[in-house]
């Protein structure tokens, strides 16, 4: 359950920005998931509302965007959807693949009151 | 209201990470973090490791373990420092348990880390704990659809040991259908089949750990240490 680590850097994020922003309560929290991280979204829910319990997050609604694993290959330039954790360009077939999206673990943004 | 805040999640651990990997880089020390799940062979490849290695590469381990210090007390046995970080059931380590114990090490007089890591292959790949590599240990006897249902741990590798494969007659385990699933994860990792008990095919898990420390005692050498 590494998602209780997670979710307590989502907290630390959100009560900051609250705080510079002088607002009391947090209402929702925008996060950004990579396809290609290890994060469960129903147990990182789970372990916010666990952390969160009595902190001006507490009401927090999470919001988890995941976003879509991204390679771009560096012989041809293509950029394409990477599917079964393929890293090799469809296009020329070279193993010289970067990821450009994927793995992302983000606190976008924050509605707060 | 609405505050735009683009912040990523695990940035403090990994400004740890880059104060612990500092410290070593300093020092021209390779750190390896050690992956795999519990009964891979992590510490048997640990004590195969130290047995061959140690009269000539001066080397340390840390253990991390869930609740025990068994394995610490194994490694301990060989020869070699050994500092135990219990995780008292955090499912990984995090750069700052590291940090907590590098001033138990002496770090003047030590060429290779090696951090093995809590039995698991799906947390501790998220957290980077200082290291330069990570390398991950995959036994034959846990089946070969483990790469594409666990693929951070075999893409952020620089070495996969594909482990037990003395018992390859014994399983279902197809290595060539694993050997394409890893390397199509991760075209550029190193892939060595071997057997901890039998010592097969561990010479060449040998010589990548010692093109690894070579490699990096070079790069410490350029920044002019
Ligand atoms: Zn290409």
């Amino acid at each position: 359950m590494h998602e209780m680590a997670i979710a307590q850097g989502i907290l630390d994020i959100a009560l900051a920005a609250a705080a510079e922003n002088d607002a009391a309560t947090v209402a929702r929290i925008k996060l950004q998931v990579g396809e290609m991280t290890e994060v469960e979204p129903e147990a990182l829910t789970f372990c916010f509302a666990a952390l969160a319990a009595g902190t001006a997050a507490a009401a927090a609604e999470l919001e988890v965007e995941v976003l879509p694993l991204v390679g771009r290959c560096r012989d041809c330039g293509r950029e394409f959807r990477v599917e079964r954790f393929r890293f090799l360009c469809p296009g020329c077939g070279s193993a010289g693949v970067e990821i450009v999206s994927g793995r992302e673990l983000r606190v976008e943004h924050l509605e707060v009151e | 209201m609405e505050i735009k805040v683009m912040a990523n999640i695990l940035d403090k651990n990994d400004q740890l990470a880059a104060e612990v990997n500092a410290q070593l880089s300093r020092r021209g020390i390779f750190a390896l973090n050690l992956l795999g799940s519990p009964g891979s062979g992590k510490t048997s490849l640990l004590e195969r490791t130290i047995a061959a290695l140690k009269d000539e590469l001066r080397m340390a381990v840390i253990e991390g373990d869930l609740f025990t210090d068994k394995d610490a007390d194994r490694i301990a046995r060989q020869g070699v420092p050994v500092v135990q970080i219990n995780t008292g059931g955090g499912c990984h380590l995090d750069a700052n348990m590291v940090k907590g114990v590098l001033d138990r090490l002496d770090l003047e007089n030590l060429d290779l880390l090696i951090i093995e890591n809590v039995g698991n292959l799906v947390c501790p790949a998220e957290f980077n704990i200082g290291e330069d590599m990570k390398a991950t240990v995959l036994s034959v006897t846990e089946g070969e659809d483990k790469p594409l249902k666990y693929p951070l741990v075999f893409k952020q590798a620089g070495a996969v040991v594909v482990n037990k494969i003395d018992l390859l007659p014994y399983t279902s385990f197809d290595l060539a259908a694993a050997t394409e699933d890893i390397t199509s994860i991760n075209p550029q990792i190193t892939l060595i089949p071997a057997s901890c008990r039998t010592g097969e095919g561990l010479e060449g898990w040998f010589d990548w750990l010692r093109g690894r420390v070579a490699a990096k005692k070079a790069a410490a050498g350029r920044q002019g240490n």
